[in-house]
């Protein structure tokens, strides 16, 4: 039996037009299924980067990676599921917080190092930075309280220790 | 120098060694055609724009280099889409070029605007929207590049009018080396090692070949691999002619409409070494039941077709020309006379199904064509055939014994392939027989192209196996779905007409007896020959392995045969 787990990729690629169509594109006709994207930018000029979390069983997850690996504008695809990795993820809540149960609220955010970022007399909205189990996690205790309106990252990742791969473009790299 | 986008279009496919190329012209490629005449390229004016993206195709498969293919923005890009799709699907190396209106009014929905790009997008390998004239070189040197490298495939390059029509400064030294696609992690000597020791130890090994053999040119490594291992080879349809069909272990095409024995024989097997071939469902039928006794080596250039469909046991990341080479040395001589014999006996199973061993029934078999037009042409004509009944009696009764002698659309299945493709291939192989090889239905989605023949004194020959039915979805109708022909029966112009009418031979049979005549005459002619051979109407190709079934559950011919002459 194929269990499907979370799997977490960082691709990095040329920014150039139309390379995210080209990652999303892939995904559609695959039929893969992302659970997160985000794209940002790097230290390196012209190139992005691109963490993908699917949920997949590991044979597709390979073959995610494979076809990732195909793209063109793609210069390096790293799988970093299971691997010595730091992932982290930003949120916005917005709870339904009346006035008497306010404190008890910012008592609880307060555990997770959420910050109050907005309050209006009957919400409260604060953000969070942390592991997506974390994000999870407090999601789970405002639950309750009622969530009016939420907006999560999706997690970034990254290596952790030393080894770096440094990013440069096609181009520069064989110049 | 001073050159305009135009001009650097030209240089680059100059530079290329392109001698031919396949267009359409209209209003936001007009530049480009204008710079055309000061450069030693030969344009085909085609009928139709998806007839280019074909002839390009079929110049790539019959040469091994890349073909090209120019059209229009708007309606001219969109026509070439399904030649793309074709080329996309059996891995040929194309660039297409198309116009694009200027870049002010890109997005605008200006007249004949289309987000091509947009379009092409996952039916090619990569693709580009140029907008400015100074990238239109390095560009061009890109998409040649990737159509040719690692697993080939079409590219497609959209170049704005205005980039067409500006003057730059041009160097063609300058600018960046050309971007690979994706690079290759080869194989480690230890999954040789592995490979090798799985085929020394089989008792049933089998080796199927796909194109990947032809691509990599590789017959010769493979014959040579298959003698000293005493493993029988079966073929893909995209891998016929990559085995030559009259050597001793070559067991024929296997899948839907492969060989009885060749099917009988994979499911018996305890390995199979496939080669450049990427286990698509008309090969394997039914996965859950599919060489479920097998061992499995891939050896495959694309590592995204590893696991994809059959979960292997040894992946060798590569070209089969490399595989060969490595596993070669690495192998035992092994007679495996038992295996053999297990073969023969289902061979000789088979053989007494066989259309061509019944005796004459006064009527003319599909079967008959293709096997009398591979006597008569010694076997050594270039085939190319169209999609459908037709195409899998060719793959069955002509015996291809060289690569490169047989051009199909096979993943893609693209009925009207086969004229244009030939008309491709001619330019590729200038001095070769060809024979284009369709149905009645096929024929006349591009029958358009005939006019090109006409207008470029090409010679080609045309054997229209003329049944009156879209016969393989006919087939279907009487397997699948209780004998409702609904809208299969198909009404054709007078072929022999339509021949004369392009100033070109029509020649038209009815018997057995009138096909060698035709033949003769057909190959005579100085011009393209259309044969409209007028065949049994309702017969089916044999054996069938019904969609997703085990490639045992085959539905054999029926004995005696001759009741399919009389079906209702």
């Amino acid at each position: 039996m194929k269990t499907a787990v979370a799997h977490t990729f960082v691709a990095t690629v040329e920014d150039r037009p139309g390379a995210l169509n080209r990652v999303v594109s892939l995904f559609r006709r695959r039929g893969f299924n992302i659970s997160s994207l985000t794209v940002a930018t790097t230290e390196a000029p012209g190139v992005s980067r691109i963490t993908l979390v699917v949920n997949s069983d590991a044979d597709t997850a390979r073959r995610v990676q494979a076809n990732l690996e195909k793209l063109v504008d793609v210069l390096q695809v790293q799988d970093l599921t299971g691997a010595a990795a730091v992932a982290r993820e930003f949120a916005l809540v917005k709870a339904r917080v009346q006035p008497d149960k306010r404190a008890e609220v910012l008592r609880l955010c307060g555990l997770f190092r959420a910050r109050v970022v907005d309050v209006s007399p009957a919400t409260l909205t604060v953000e969070i930075t942390g592991a997506p189990e974390k994000v999870d996690a407090l999601v789970e205790v405002i639950r309750p309280y009622g969530i009016a309106e939420m907006v999560r990252t999706g997690p970034l990742a990254m290596g952790r220790g030393a080894e770096v791969t440094e990013l440069k473009v096609q181009a520069e790299m064989a110049a | 120098m001073k050159r305009t986008g135009s001009q650097a279009i030209w240089e680059a496919l100059v530079g290329e060694g392109v001698e031919t190329v396949f267009g359409y012209p209209g209003g936001a490629i007009m530049p480009a055609y204008d710079a055309m005449p000061g450069y030693p390229i030969r344009h085909v004016l085609v009928r139709h724009e998806q007839g280019a993206a074909h002839m390009a195709d079929g110049y790539a498969r019959a040469s091994g280099k890349v073909g090209v293919a120019i059209a229009t923005s708007g309606p001219g890009a969109t026509n070439l889409v399904t030649g793309i799709a074709t080329a996309m699907m059996d891995s040929s190396p194309i660039v297409c070029i198309t116009g694009q209106v200027s870049s002010a009014v890109l997005g605008s929905d200006a007249f004949q605007e289309t987000d091509i790009t947009g379009v092409t997008l996952p039916i090619t390998k990569h693709n580009y929207l140029v907008t400015k004239a100074e990238e239109i070189y390095p560009t061009l040197r890109e998409a040649f590049h990737l159509a040719r490298s690692g697993r080939p495939g079409p590219v497609h390059v959209d170049i704005t009018k205005d980039a067409q029509q500006a003057t730059f400064e041009f160097h063609p030294g300058d600018g960046p080396p050309p971007r690979s696609g994706r690079k290759l992690r080869p194989s480690p000597p230890a999954d040789l090692d592995r490979a090798a020791a799985l085929i020394d130890g089989a008792e049933r090994p089998l080796i199927l070949a796909g194109q990947g053999i032809v691509r990599s040119g590789s017959s010769e490594a493979l014959v040579e691999f298959a003698e000293k291992t005493s493993v029988p080879v079966a073929c893909t349809l995209l891998g016929l002619g990559g085995f030559p069909a009259s050597h001793p272990l070559s067991l024929g095409m296997m899948g839907m409409h492969g060989e009885a024995w060749v099917n009988k024989a994979i499911q018996e097997a305890d390995l199979l070494v496939a080669l450049g071939m990427r286990f698509d469902d008309r090969v394997t039928g039914k996965l859950s039941t599919y060489a479920v006794n097998a061992r499995k080596i891939h050896v495959e250039i694309d590592p995204s077709e590893i696991n994809k469909n059959v979960k292997v046991d040894v992946a060798l990341m590569g070209d089969a020309a490399w595989a060969l080479r490595e596993l070669h040395g690495r192998v035992r001589s092994r007679p495996r006379a038992a295996w053999h014999g297990r073969i023969a006996e289902m061979k000789g199973d088979s053989a007494v199904r066989d259309i061509q061993t019944l005796p004459p029934s006064g009527r003319l078999f599909a079967a008959h064509v293709l096997h009398d037009l591979w006597r008569l042409t010694g076997g050594r004509a270039l085939v190319v055939t169209d999609v459908g009944q037709h195409q899998m009696w060719e793959a069955q009764y002509y015996k291809h014994e060289r690569p490169r002698s047989l051009i199909t659309s096979g993943g893609l299945g693209t009925m009207g392939f086969a004229l244009p493709a030939a008309i491709g291939a001619r330019f590729a192989r200038p001095d070769d027989e060809i024979w284009v090889v369709a149905g009645d239905g096929g024929f006349q989605m591009t029958a358009c192209e005939l006019s090109t023949c006409a207008q470029e004194n090409l010679k080609l020959n045309v054997a229209i196996i003329n049944n009156g039915y879209l016969g393989m979805v006919r087939q279907w109708q009487e397997f699948f779905y209780s004998r409702r022909y609904v809208a299969t029966p198909l009404i054709s112009p007078d072929f022999v007409k339509l021949a004369e009418a392009h100033g070109l031979l029509g020649l038209r049979v009815t018997a057995r007896e009138e096909v060698e005549g035709a033949v003769a005459r057909a190959q005579k002619a100085p011009c393209t020959a259309v044969v409209d051979f007028r065949v049994e109407q309702e017969d089916s190709v044999y054996p069938m392995v019904p969609s997703n079934s085990d490639l045992r559950d085959m539905i054999r011919r029926p004995t005696p045969m001759l009741e399919t002459g009389s079906d209702p």
